[in-house]
Formats: C-alpha cells, sequence, structure tokens
C-alpha cells in the first residue's frame, strides 16, 4: 500500500470499516477515496445506516396486510385506518447518546423521530418512549433517568405533541449502556403521503431548516461501537436539540406540501447531509450535485467533510417543485427559517460535491445503498431454558406481603414521577394518557380513537429469545385490546449487544423469529422499525430488548375502556382458570422480588390462544358487556388488579383459590388473559363457554376502600397507594 | 361574540383554544398571526399556551415584544377583555399587562397533572363572575414556569384589590397543595379593571366529554357570558 493508501487506509478503520469493506470502497471507486468520500461510505456502511447484520433476518418479517400503505424502507411506516385517513409512525433508539449526555440525548431522539414523521406528510399527534436504565440503586441511575426524563419532555412538550405512554425498567445489566427508544405517531391523508425518492434531473434540492454546525459529527458511527468507560468523553459527538426550531420546521413542512410545492422530502437525522442526500438519489435512481459553500453553517471553515457528516439537528432536505419555488421561498419566510437551493438533481446516478469550485466529492450512488455490506453472521442457538421448581420459589408470607412487595418494587411501582413531566394532554385529543393498557389519542374531527403501546419483557426475551419475541408482540396486542381498540400493525426497536458474538446474534436472529411468528399469527404487520446493536460496555451485554410499538383503532371512542375499576361490579378473569393454569411463577417478577431466584423458563405464549381471548375482550366491548379491563402480565393477575383498584378508588373482595396454590395463582404471569368488571356477568359466561374461552369468577368491587381476600386476608387500598405511588422516588432519591 | 386567538411562533395550545371556542359558541375564532400590526375591533382577545419563540431568554419575554402587542394593548386600553393561558399568562405578566412574575417550579421540573382550584369569593374579575365561589374546579396544569412571585406590596395590593382569581386547592398525589411554590397559592389573577385574565391552568383540557373533568367549559362559558355585548 502507498504511503497515501495506508494513511488513509487507518483513517478507515477508525471511522469503523473492516479491511475488506475498505477494499470494497477503493473497488467501487477504481481508486484511493479521498477524506470526505470515506466518511460518506463509512457512514453509510455503518451499522446504524446499513443494518449490515440484521437486514437478513429483517427481510423474513411480515411486512404486508390489508391496512398498510407503505412498509419499512421510508422514514416511517403508513397504514390505513379507514375514512380516507392514514397513521404514519416508527420507533427510533437513541441509546448511545443518551447515556454519554442524558437530557440532550434524549430530546434529540424525541426530535429525529418526529421528523421522520412529519417528513412523511403527517401531523404527528402522540409520543411514546421505551426505557431502560441501570439498577435502581446504581450511582448513575438517578442522574440518567432524571436527565432522560426532562430531555423527552423539554422536545415532546415545547413542540406541542403529547408523551401518552411508554414504559421503564430498571436492570443491572443497563448500568453502562441505557436505552432510549422514542415513537411518534402521526396523522395523514392517505393520497397525501410523501416520499424520498427524488425525481426530475434539474429540479432544485433545497436545504431548509437549522444551521449546520459541528455537532454531532460522525454519530452514526459512534453509535455503532461498543462502549468502553472513556464514553463520556464522546460528548461532543451528541447532537444538541432545538425543539422549537423543530416546532417551525413542523409548521413550515406541513404548510408546504399542502401547498403541492413538494416532489421529495427527507430529513437529516443519522449521517445527516449524506444519508438525506443518497436516499433521495438512490431511491429515484438519479444522482445529486451539491455546492457545499451554499449550505448554511453556522460555524466559519468547515470542511466539506464536517458538513457532510455533520449531526446537526432540525434540518431537511427537499426537491422542491420549481415552478412553486417561490411560494416555498415565502412559507419559510414567513416561520424564518433557511431555505437555501444548494444543489440539483442530475442523471448522472453520481454523488458530486463541490467546495470552493473544486470537487471534494465524486461518487457514484447505487454502491452507497445497494452493494452495503451484508452479513450472515454466526449464531448459536439458546440454551433451552426448563421451568423453575415451584417449589424454590414459592414463599410461605402472607398474599398481601408479597403484593406490597410487588407493587413497591422498581419493576411494578407507579411511573408518575416521570410522566407528570410530560405534557401528556397538549392537543386535547388524550382520552388516556400514561398509567393504563394502551395510550387513547382521538383523531381530530372523527369519532375515531388511535390506541398505542410499547412493551418488552426483557428477562423474558433474555431466557428464552424466542418465547420472549412472540410475548412482546403478544403483550402490546393484550395492551391494545384491553383499551376496546383493534390492534393493527408494528414498529420494532431491536436493541442487542455485539452481533459479533454468536450468542448475541443467536438473540437478534430468535427474537425476531418469534416477533415474525406473532406478527403473522395476530394479523399485526410490521411497517418500520429501527436497530441498535453493540449496547455493550467493558465487553458486557445488554439484556436483549426488541421493544415492540403497536397500533390499534377503534371506530367510536366513546366506547373506550379503561383499568379504572367501578364499584359493584363482578371480576372474571378471561382467559385462565385453575383448571387449565394454576399460574406460572418461573422467571417472574414474583420469582425477581420475592423469591429472588432469577432464570428458568418464561411463561409459554400461545398465540391462538391469544388471538382466541383478544378477540373475545372486543366481542365483549362491542356487546357493552365490559366496564373495566385490564391485561395481566407482570406481577400477575393480584398486581393487574390493585392497579384497576387504585385507578378507580374502589376496593374488591376477592375468592381465594381452592385448588391451585395461591401464590402461584394470584401472582402467575400466564399469557392470553384479561380482567374485566362486568354487570352482565351471566352474558359473560355465556359467551365465553360458546367461545370455548377458559373463564374463572375472581370476585365482586365495591366502594370499601380495601382489598379482601376469602381466607381473611385484608389490606387497605390506602396502604397499597402510598407503597405503589411512593416507590420509585423512594428507592431513587435514596442515592442521588 | 368576537373572538381572536393570538399565534405566536412556538404557540402549541392554539388549536385546542380554537376547538374549546367553536364547541362553546358555535363559531370558530380568528387565529391572528404575532406578525400583523393591527387587530380588528373584537370583545376578546386569548392568548393560548405554549413556548412562544421557545420560551428562549425568559417565558413569553420575546413574544410581549411582538409586533401584534401594540394592537393587544390599545384593546386593553380601550377596556377589552383578554385570557392569557399558561404561555399566555406569562406573556401578559412580561407585558406588563399583569402584575408579578412566572417563575420556575419549587422542585425545576415540568409537571403535568389534574389540579383541583378553589375560586376566590373576594374576586373582582369581570370575567368570571357567573362561577360558583363555594365550588371547586378540576382542571389541569403542564408548565416549568407558574411559580407566581410578586414583591410584598404588590402581592398586598393583588390580594386587597381581589386581583387573584383562582388557587390551587390540593392534589390526590402530592403532600402538597401547591404544585409549583406559587406564592399565596395563586393559581390565576386579573387586571385592576377586572377584564384581563391570566391563568396557568389550561381550560381547554377540560372540556368534557374524552377529558377527565368539564371544568375548563364551564370556566369559558363564564367568560363568554361575560363579554356578550
Amino acid at each position: 500500500m502507498s504511503k497515501k493508501a495506508e494513511m488513509q487506509y487507518e483513517n478507515a478503520v477508525s471511522m469503523g470499516l473492516s479491511e475488506e469493506e475498505w477494499l470494497s470502497v477503493c473497488s467501487h471507486l477504481g481508486r484511493i477515496p479521498n477524506l470526505c468520500e470515506l466518511g460518506i461510505f463509512s457512514a453509510m456502511w455503518s451499522e446504524h445506516c446499513s443494518y449490515k447484520s440484521s437486514k437478513k433476518w429483517l427481510k423474513t418479517l411480515p411486512t404486508e396486510g390489508e391496512c398498510v400503505i407503505q412498509g419499512p424502507g421510508e422514514n416511517a411506516g403508513v397504514i390505513d385506518i379507514g375514512d380516507g385517513l392514514a397513521v404514519v409512525f416508527k420507533i427510533e433508539s437513541h441509546n448511545h447518546p443518551s447515556f454519554i449526555e442524558p437530557h440532550q440525548g434524549a430530546a434529540t431522539g424525541v426530535g429525529g423521530i418526529l421528523r421522520d414523521v412529519f417528513t412523511m406528510g403527517a401531523r404527528p399527534i402522540a409520543l411514546l418512549n421505551a426505557l431502560r436504565f441501570g439498577q435502581i440503586d446504581h450511582k448513575k441511575t438517578s442522574h440518567l433517568i432524571s436527565g432522560v426524563t426532562s430531555g423527552i419532555g423539554s422536545y415532546g412538550n415545547c413542540i406541542g405533541i403529547p408523551t401518552v405512554g411508554g414504559e421503564v425498567e430498571f436492570d443491572s445489566s443497563y448500568n453502562g449502556n441505557i436505552l432510549v427508544n422514542a415513537m411518534a405517531v402521526g396523522l395523514a391523508h392517505n393520497d397525501r403521503i410523501f416520499y424520498s425518492a427524488a425525481s426530475g434531473a434539474g429540479n432544485p434540492v433545497i436545504y431548509v431548516g437549522a444551521k449546520t454546525g459541528r455537532d454531532g459529527i460522525h454519530g452514526a458511527t459512534m453509535a455503532s461501537a461498543e462502549f468502553n468507560d472513556e464514553a463520556e468523553l464522546k460528548r461532543p459527538t451528541v447532537q444538541v436539540g432545538d425543539p422549537f426550531k423543530g416546532k417551525l420546521l413542523m409548521e413550515a413542512c406541513l404548510e408546504l406540501m399542502a401547498a403541492d410545492a413538494v416532489i421529495a422530502i427527507q430529513d437529516m437525522g443519522a449521517a445527516g447531509l449524506t444519508s438525506s442526500s443518497v436516499e433521495m438519489a438512490a431511491k429515484g435512481g438519479l444522482g445529486m450535485e451539491i455546492d457545499l459553500d451554499l449550505v448554511p453553517v453556522r460555524e466559519t471553515n468547515m470542511t466539506a467533510y464536517e458538513i457532510m457528516l455533520s449531526e446537526s439537528q432540525e434540518r431537511m432536505l427537499m426537491v422542491v417543485n420549481p415552478n412553486q419555488a417561490e411560494i416555498a421561498q415565502q412559507i419559510f419566510n414567513k416561520w424564518d427559517l433557511d431555505f437555501m437551493p444548494i444543489g440539483k438533481v442530475t442523471e448522472t446516478d453520481r454523488l458530486v460535491l463541490l467546495k470552493e469550485g473544486k470537487i471534494a466529492c465524486d461518487i457514484p450512488v447505487a454502491p452507497l445503498v445497494d452493494n452495503a455490506p451484508e452479513y450472515d453472521r454466526p449464531h448459536l442457538s439458546s440454551e433451552i431454558q426448563i421451568a423453575a421448581n415451584i417449589n424454590d420459589i414459592v414463599q410461605k408470607i402472607p398474599i398481601t406481603e408479597a403484593l406490597k412487595i410487588l407493587v413497591g418494587s422498581e419493576d411494578l411501582c407507579s411511573r408518575r414521577w416521570v410522566y407528570e413531566q410530560y405534557d401528556s394532554q397538549v392537543m386535547a385529543d388524550t382520552i388516556v394518557g400514561p398509567g393504563g393498557d394502551a395510550a387513547l389519542v382521538r383523531v381530530y374531527g372523527t369519532k375515531k380513537a388511535i390506541a398505542l403501546t410499547t412493551d418488552c419483557t426483557t428477562r423474558y426475551v433474555e431466557a428464552d429469545p424466542f418465547s420472549g419475541g412472540k410475548q412482546a408482540v403478544a403483550e402490546a396486542y393484550r395492551n391494545i385490546i384491553a383499551v376496546g381498540a383493534t390492534p393493527l400493525a408494528i414498529t420494532n426497536n431491536l436493541n442487542f449487544g455485539n452481533p459479533e458474538k454468536p450468542e448475541i446474534m443467536a438473540q437478534l436472529v430468535e427474537s425476531v423469529a418469534g416477533i415474525k411468528d406473532a406478527c403473522i399469527q395476530l394479523s399485526t404487520p410490521v411497517v418500520s422499525g429501527n436497530v441498535s446493536l453493540y449496547n455493550e460496555t467493558e465487553g458486557r451485554a445488554i439484556k436483549p430488548c426488541p421493544v415492540i410499538g403497536m397500533v390499534g383503532v377503534m371506530d367510536d371512542w366513546e366506547k373506550s375502556g379503561t383499568i379504572a375499576l367501578p364499584s359493584d361490579n363482578d371480576i372474571v378473569i378471561i382467559g385462565q382458570n385453575e383448571k387449565n393454569n394454576s399460574g406460572w411463577l418461573s422467571n417472574s417478577t414474583y420469582a425477581k422480588f420475592i423469591s429472588k431466584k432469577l432464570g428458568g423458563a418464561p411463561p409459554p405464549v400461545d398465540l391462538n390462544s391469544e388471538l382466541k381471548a383478544g378477540k373475545f375482550i372486543l366481542d365483549c366491548y362491542h356487546n357493552d358487556l365490559i366496564n373495566a379491563a385490564h391485561d395481566i402480565s407482570d406481577g400477575g393477575m393480584l398486581v393487574a388488579l390493585t392497579e384497576m383498584m387504585l385507578a378507580g378508588n374502589n376496593g374488591a373482595e376477592i375468592i381465594h383459590p381452592k385448588e391451585a396454590d395461591p401464590h402461584c395463582w394470584f401472582f402467575g404471569e400466564n399469557q392470553s388473559s384479561y380482567i374485566i368488571a362486568t354487570t352482565k356477568l351471566k352474558e359473560i359466561i355465556k359467551r365465553s363457554e360458546n367461545a370455548n374461552i377458559p373463564f374463572s369468577y375472581l370476585g365482586r368491587s365495591s366502594s370499601t376502600q380495601e382489598l379482601k381476600i376469602s381466607n381473611g386476608d385484608i389490606i387497605s387500598l390506602k396502604e397499597l397507594q402510598n407503597i405503589y405511588e411512593t416507590g420509585l422516588t423512594k428507592q431513587l432519591l435514596q442515592f442521588s | 361574540m368576537r373572538i381572536a386567538i393570538i399565534v405566536f411562533p412556538g404557540s402549541n395550545c392554539d388549536r385546542d383554544m380554537m376547538v374549546a371556542v367553536e364547541s362553546l359558541t358555535g363559531r370558530r375564532p380568528a387565529l391572528i398571526w404575532h406578525k400583523q400590526n393591527n387587530l380588528d375591533p373584537i370583545d376578546l382577545a386569548i392568548i393560548p399556551g405554549g413556548f412562544s419563540f421557545g420560551d428562549y431568554l425568559r417565558c413569553g419575554a420575546l413574544a410581549a415584544h411582538s409586533p401584534i402587542m401594540n394592537a393587544l394593548h390599545d384593546h386593553a386600553a380601550r377596556g377589552g377583555a383578554i385570557l392569557g393561558v399558561c404561555n399566555g399568562f406569562q406573556i401578559l405578566t412580561e407585558s406588563g399587562m399583569l402584575p408579578g412574575f412566572l417563575g420556575r417550579n419549587q422542585e425545576l421540573k415540568f409537571i403535568c397533572k389534574q389540579i383541583t382550584l378553589s375560586v376566590n369569593g373576594a374576586t373582582n374579575c369581570a370575567l368570571t363572575g357567573s362561577l360558583d365561589h363555594k365550588q371547586t374546579l378540576q382542571i389541569p396544569i403542564a408548565h416549568n414556569e407558574g411559580n407566581f412571585f410578586a414583591d410584598a406590596e404588590t402581592l398586598n395590593r393583588i390580594e386587597s384589590n381581589g386581583q387573584v382569581v383562582l388557587r390551587y386547592k390540593s392534589d390526590k398525589y402530592a403532600t402538597s397543595s401547591n404544585p409549583n411554590g406559587s406564592l399565596n397559592n395563586i393559581a390565576a389573577i386579573c387586571s385592576l379593571n377586572g377584564k384581563i385574565l391570566g391563568m396557568m391552568p389550561h381550560p381547554e383540557r377540560a372540556m368534557g366529554k374524552g377529558h377527565e373533568s368539564a371544568d375548563g367549559r364551564k370556566l369559558l362559558h363564564s367568560i363568554f357570558e361575560a363579554i356578550k355585548t
């Protein structure tokens, strides 16, 4: 290798390219790339942009269905919800930046996913998130959760999109690598969706939004590498968000789209101007020529490399109808945003960049996308776990004592401290906000509502990735059903460790297979998603976390469900009874917090039962038989009932099981089951018999402020509420 | 009844307020962009919630210097009615149309939750006269800077003039009845003539049917009754 080649090869390695990939770049170019070109290749071929380790497996997921307008591959997925309306949604991770700088990392995560949604022509109407932090008493956890929460709030609250739901988990495997996944959901007309494929050679390429600075340079590459103990030194690679600019950009883009001026549009997210220009050109099968001297910058002497790799926020690239350019300019002037023609679409299928009149980059577009590496990485099958012995798990303590430990535990206690920092009500269409099963948001101007949830039970996935993958979809499905909505489609965020390790790759491969099976059986195709790999610190991987974000729809929001238990109702379990299932405690929250025994097989997921139970609940909703409903998940039936009692401010008197072990029965984490409150018990029994759905009578609710079990155990709601509400702050603040 | 909603860059409750007004009056209010210099004759101007100019510098400080503000000052000088909600309240204090200042919440956190408010029986507010002073109101708050502050003399004057309209009363899940550290639990105040009302709670989020409460509707209704000409 020549001296120049050697030097450039070292740069390539430092940018994350392998030797093989370096050689491939050189052969595509027929020469040694310059620094800018190398930067562009390494960003486009990074794990973050190219999905090179996961693509083979992502292709196996079901992406088609009756409701699907646009599956994976665009900025976000699009589904039809009837009456000419479409829902646009996607989830995305911002894990590495959020660990380094929690407030800005989380804020820009929200900003980025919102841009993905409004780029498609949709007005965002809801935000959700899925968060994983280290052990609750770890020295960094208080700082990280405070920063992430305030960061998510700062962006969502300011831009005026309600944060309506999410999940928070604490586990030591996230001590050095937290997970921050943000999901955005928007509403559009199904014939007014905007895509990123450039068209029309000669059409102007316009840069809009904020100016380009030196922040976040090569962030996509950082997000594709493992962490070490110097991670915090990478703070300058974290972008800084400006939600106010984001709001202006959103309003200006939506106004522009309404004016029919946009031909193609792409947000500048990961890898900034590089990925946006390359993707627009590649999808259109065309080329692009950009004069980098015209790019609005906020710092002087920026090099071509820096301009192309900057991840400054709140920027968009678009191809505009030339006849409409003046109108477009006026709209951006109104919103005081930069609007700058920086180049044009060409027929050359090359990306040509000019800087100070000279060619700074001249590379073919297709290899950047089509010839990006794709790996079939070796994967070892995960070990099959057997169920932990029940006798080792069940502890001889009163039911009410066990209940107190569980509802006060960091896994199950109230997340109020977190979600009260989010504006969950702006837009005034939130019917069910955080704290219930799925969130419900009205579709403005109609009777419809959209149900939204994010779910993943990481300890199940760790023990059995295939079953855990299925379970994540099944739980999301139950959450949507429990509010009375019909599940439609999902987006997923696959968070794993280093895929070059066969045991990690196995987690990915097997959980994707589980997600695939569940999505097929439950008819919820995958329309968008994101993969975050290399979530490791000092060689230690996180617990695998394939988050499922699901969207459902209901036609009349006035018929929506609630978890709030009304008084004087019969309480019944749908989906299990003592005979068919006495309660699954292996790898349960009970095993974790009461027996302190981790591991063992997670509860089996029977997708057919899941589907049957779901259809049964919806059928009961449509016949007005349900006054409150809640799915049974972490902590089991009695924790679910407690959440219902606290939400409704009503007590209950319930039956102690006769055949099953009471701990298994009350705290087992059996799947495909729900608790419902009804005043039409006979009708429910009749229907469950006809449908052959397991059914069990649990007891009756009343305005008495206590939970009473027929063996004589009793506990006041006030005591439960106090434990439930203070669980988080007590444990967090102790160490702050 | 002619109602206009003033929209600043960063306002984000303008549509919500428009929907709320329309549902009560049957007429869609005008949305007025902040760069406009003049205002057609109106009965009520509403400054909605949001983050005008990103809340940069100080909440409401930049909006207080927008072109539309001259027209609003003229409207106020003619005895016109103005309602400012949340960021709107902050803009009214920053522009000197209402006394006091809204600082950061005591716990230095954004707070979004349903809150119980009591109506001050001694208020001189000309816009909320038909509200029952014995009843409490359930209306949500959502802000980072709602901590009402005024020097002792100003506070005394506000209290003795009956300019306090609403106070925070209780909160199911918190130990303190005061969510943000406001002096005298103040949640809403009015001008000396009783025609300019600033409040931190969001009435447009408590309109009944789908919302947790319908008390915001009650409050807006009382305002619209008062400005009927």
